[in-house]
């Protein structure tokens, strides 16, 4: 098993550790799976991550300038770690101003992603620095547990508003209650509501946009078919949704959501670099 | 000094006014000397033949809110007059600013012994001298909230900065970051080969700001592990020291292969092409090498009683203090620049033996 990337362009790198400081945002572990062309960021829906799920694709040819994968066998060249996003993104947080930054998997001690850092320095010699981020090898049995997610047979789909809007409004709403309801139609509408003993609040969305859903088969999904105007409405944890906002420091080039009435949210947010899935159950 | 001790020691002598500080746990000393020249005026008073100069101790928040918004204290305020009146038991703060407005701060002081900590950089082993701008950059690759650091020397005369893991910290879970320095980054190295020590980041912090605003070199002056490590920053009316208790060795440090004597590591050459690859590579045929020679360990020396000597402003040998901690044992990391030199394992029993940079010899406490 074999690993080791290189980026030299700043502007890659800057990019790769944006999209790595939003997945340590929403996962305190994840799964990080190689194979010869992408990588992947995977949280699987257990319930000490509160039942929530992620799923990050990106292409590796985006970011790095070298990229070379042995999987664990040749039939299965693939390589899954389990490691603290958190750590990655300390490691390339400092690296900003690099000539060029290295990863490479390594057994030291125990297993590692080494990230070593080339910064320019006054001196002859370049200034090196080194992070070892511990990883774990998960086994190839266990790889079934982090298969891609299904898109679910939601009821709505629907274009989310300005992230930077909705995350204004999410982190205001998350003083008042720790639990959101979204609910959208099929006419573009989205509501966002918090109720407590107190005091409720609704901030109304329009003109969102509905995403044209190709079905595959020609057969009728659950939104087909469906009043335009009924909103399909799931009540989740509101710090969820705000980490995912949070997260998102550049506008997506598409973010919509997909709702299955009182069961799950579907988040997809694509950007020129990847696609970003995460799911949100909803509480009963 | 707020970042080091909540007290804030002001000595004024012959050669200028001394305010110093000290950490509760006694591990962490600085002081800053102001020249009689950096001042518009500067009168010591007067030392009797039995009497010494007046030294007095404040509350450093209340000495800080004096100086609180520095902004505003630079256009406003035209001078600033210190005065201590022993007689009155206050420190006058008194600030002239613009419009004939006069701000008068009365605080009240401790007399105080003085506070002195035990060190010698003649007898330092290493001395590296360092713009603080580059010490400000390496520290920035490492967690605002890491408590340790250590700093050592490695093949090719370069200097690295590692965190500290602690030997109870698991090392699977652990994230370790090291940072390569090239000699000639620094302004002068003279260090002993393979040598290291390891002393807390947070108090170092304080003193690099402070360094990087002054635009001043450091220096650092170190030894063998377990002696402290000593900061200066000199300038024509100013000389400061930070003195930090370091980490002994116990026994060989399993945490730093790469600093100790046994080495196998070329050191990073300058074309990139080969410095990373050829590091990297060095780094996995190494595994297997050994860890090196046993650090001795280190002696246990019978306690003296706690002496001031005022006339010494540096001495020689570094006295420990039996001093018994009772209540609640001070906060792990401490506890590792202290107890941990001194206690063999299997020790029982609470007494424990403070390694003391400055004594406390005013009754007290």
């Amino acid at each position: 098993m074999r690993f080791r990337a290189k980026i030299v362009d700043l502007a890659c790198l800057n990019h790769f550790s944006r999209i790595i400081n939003t997945i340590a945002k929403l996962a305190k572990t994840c799964i990080l799976r190689l194979t010869v062309c992408k990588l992947y960021f995977i949280l699987s829906d257990k319930v000490a991550n509160g039942g929530a799920s992620m799923w990050c694709e990106l292409s590796q040819g985006n970011f790095f300038d070298e990229f070379q994968m042995e999987g664990v066998a040749a039939e299965h060249n693939e390589i899954y770690l389990e490691f603290v996003p958190e750590n990655l993104w300390r490691a390339l947080k400092t690296a900003q101003s690099a000539k060029a930054v290295k990863i490479k998997l390594t057994n030291k001690h125990c297993p590692c992603l080494r990230v070593a850092v080339e910064l320019p320095s006054l001196s002859s010699s370049s200034r090196i620095v080194t992070h070892d981020i511990p990883v774990g090898v998960i086994p190839r049995r266990m790889w079934n547990d982090f298969r891609e997610p299904s898109v679910p047979d939601f009821d709505v789909s629907i274009y989310l508003p300005v992230l930077k809007t909705m995350k204004s409004v999410v982190e205001r709403m998350k003083n008042l209650s720790n639990f959101i309801v979204i609910e959208a139609n099929l006419s573009g509408e989205m509501n966002l509501r918090i109720e407590t003993d107190l005091v409720s609040v609704t901030t109304h969305f329009k003109d969102l946009g509905n995403p044209p859903w190709a079905s595959e088969d020609g057969c009728q999904s659950s939104a087909q078919g469906r009043d335009l105007e009924s909103m399909a409405e799931a009540c989740i944890d509101i710090k969820k949704l705000q980490q995912l906002l949070a997260g998102q420091q550049v506008n997506p080039t598409k973010a919509l959501c997909n709702i299955v009435h009182k069961r799950i949210v579907h988040f997809i947010l694509l950007h020129e670099e990847g696609s970003l899935q995460y799911f949100i159950p909803a509480i009963a | 000094l707020s970042r080091i001790g909540d007290e804030l020691y002001l000595e004024p002598t012959e050669s200028g006014l001394s305010l110093r500080a000290v950490n509760s746990s006694r591990s962490a000393f600085a002081a800053f000397l102001f020249a009689p020249l950096f001042f518009q005026l500067y009168e010591p008073g007067s030392a009797g033949p039995d009497t010494e100069l007046f030294r007095c101790k404040v509350h450093m928040k209340s000495f800080l809110g004096v100086f609180r918004s520095l902004p505003s204290l630079e256009k406003s305020v035209g001078k600033c007059l210190i005065l201590l009146k022993p007689r009155a038991s206050r420190l006058v703060l008194q600030l002239h600013c613009k419009h004939g407005v006069t701000k008068t701060h009365n605080l009240a002081f401790q007399e105080c012994e003085r506070l002195q900590a035990v060190f010698d950089t003649q007898r330092c082993a290493s001395r590296l001298c360092a713009p603080a701008r580059l010490l400000a950059e390496a520290v920035v690759h490492f967690p605002p909230t890491l408590a340790e650091v250590t700093l050592g020397t490695g093949p090719g005369g370069k200097i690295s900065l590692r965190n500290y893991v602690e030997d109870d910290a698991e090392p699977s879970k652990t994230m370790v970051t090291e940072l390569w320095l090239a000699e000639d980054e620094f302004q002068s190295v003279a260090v002993a080969p393979g040598s290291h020590i390891t002393f807390c980041l947070k108090e170092f912090r304080g003193l690099l700001s402070f360094a990087e605003a002054s635009n001043l070199p450091l220096t650092i002056h170190f030894d063998e592990p377990g002696r402290p490590v000593i900061f200066t920053l000199d300038d024509t009316v100013l000389e400061v020291h930070l003195v930090l208790a370091t980490l002994s060795d116990l026994e060989s440090s399993s945490q730093s292969p790469s600093t100790n004597g046994v080495s196998h590591l070329p050191a990073p050459s300058d074309d990139f092409a080969d410095d990373l690859e050829s590091y990297m590579a060095a780094m996995e045929t190494s595994e297997g090498c050994s860890e090196g020679p046993p650090s001795p360990t280190f002696p246990l020396r019978t306690p003296q009683p706690a002496k001031s000597k005022p006339q010494e402003e540096e001495e020689e040998e570094e006295e420990e203090e039996e001093g018994a901690v009772p209540g609640t044992p001070p906060h792990k990391k401490f506890r590792s620049l202290f107890f941990g030199s001194v206690m063999t394992p299997g020790r029982p029993g609470p007494a424990t033996t403070q390694e003391v940079l400055a004594e406390d010899s005013d009754g007290e406490s």
